[in-house]
């Protein structure tokens, strides 16, 4: 019935064969994706502490954000609607809209990473994009790959991300004022590189471009922030039907 | 920003986050299963960037406002076409709209 190929050998031999590729159980492949996935994102940071100060949040605050929110995008929109001179509220609730992920994250990795007590707890604080995507990465490496790959990843990402924001923060404090240079073009840019690769289907384009729209037509009308909060509309809109 | 603003900002930002975090790791699957819910919280974070984009560079408080920033953006979206690494694409916005300022733009 089987021929007798790799496709079949049982799981102990496919371990083996796999073994001399990438070491024993494949831990030294899974280390090199995390590192490789966390230094760049980490340099991120570089640009969220600097955002974070020019935004006018003190070193320190800008630190705490990363710390204990610890999720890059809901960071940026914080500090962005800040920026943009938006109310509390608005600043809170654009954050929080873009960490729901996080919670569904939450729910695919929890049966794998299976934590309990206190590493549940720090479990859920490196639930973020990168850690979920290297974990769900190494599905065919089998569940102790995954869970390895959830804490080296969550991990570096945290180190890195907190180091460079603390960087990125006081080089910020140092330089002065970026608008009186012209540097503040850095932020909205850093926004562009960051939805960039994310507009790969045609309906995230589509939204993206009324999202931007509507920001523009709204900003003479509303005050400061409400209409970047106001845009989240468009993606309740889109994402209404199939 | 006030002082106090700043803080409820960082403390609010930072607890919803946790909490949302943990929920995910508490919760029954089931309640996030809804394919609607799966669909609309893929396209937040597009629209929400797409937002701080066009709040962020072209807009100044309740102004619509074209300036050097402009100038930064299209360096960025040139260095985005040819693929440039994300420090790559910020410097290249950074750069560009330092250079208008300093000329007199």
């Amino acid at each position: 019935m089987y021929s007798f190929s790799v496709r079949t050998l049982p799981p102990t031999a496919r371990r083996r064969q796999a073994g001399r590729e990438w070491g024993v159980d494949g831990s030294r492949a899974v280390v090199r994706d995390a590192l490789a996935v966390a230094v760049p994102v980490g340099l991120y940071g570089l640009a969220f502490g600097a955002a974070g100060v020019a935004a006018g949040f003190s070193v320190l605050q800008t630190c705490l954000l990363s710390l204990v929110a610890f999720t890059g995008a809901s960071q940026f929109a914080a500090v962005g609607v800040v920026a943009a001179g938006g109310p509390v509220a608005s600043a809170v609730g654009a954050a929080t809209l873009l960490g729901v992920r996080n919670a569904l994250y939450g729910v695919a990795l929890s049966p794998v990473v299976e934590a309990r007590g206190w590493r549940r707890l720090l479990a859920a604080q490196v639930t973020i994009d990168e850690s979920t995507g290297v974990a769900l990465g190494q599905q065919g490496r089998g569940r102790a790959a995954m869970r390895r790959a959830f804490w080296w990843t969550g991990g570096a990402v945290y180190v890195l991300w907190n180091v460079f924001t603390l960087a990125g923060a006081t080089g910020a404090r140092v330089l002065g004022d970026p608008a009186a240079w012209g540097l503040d073009a850095a932020v909205p840019a850093a926004f562009l590189a960051l939805v960039g690769p994310r507009l790969t289907a045609a309906r995230s384009r589509a939204a993206a471009a009324l999202a931007a729209l509507l920001t523009l037509a709204l900003t003479p009308l509303l005050p400061a922030g409400l209409p970047i909060v106001a845009a989240v509309l468009v993606a309740v809109g889109a994402g209404w039907r199939e | 920003m006030s002082p106090s603003a700043a803080w409820a900002v960082v403390v609010l930002t930072g607890v919803l986050a946790y909490a949302l975090k943990l929920l995910g790791h508490l919760a029954p699957s089931r309640w996030f299963a809804h394919p609607r819910l799966r669909r609309i919280n893929e396209l937040v974070p597009v629209v929400l960037l797409s937002a701080l984009v066009v709040a962020q560079g072209l807009a100044t408080r309740t102004h619509v406002v074209l300036d050097h920033r402009v100038a930064g953006l299209a360096a960025a979206l040139v260095a985005l076409w040819r693929r440039a690494p994300f420090p790559v694409v910020v410097l290249a916005a950074a750069v560009t709209s330092a250079l208008v300022v300093r000329l007199g733009g």
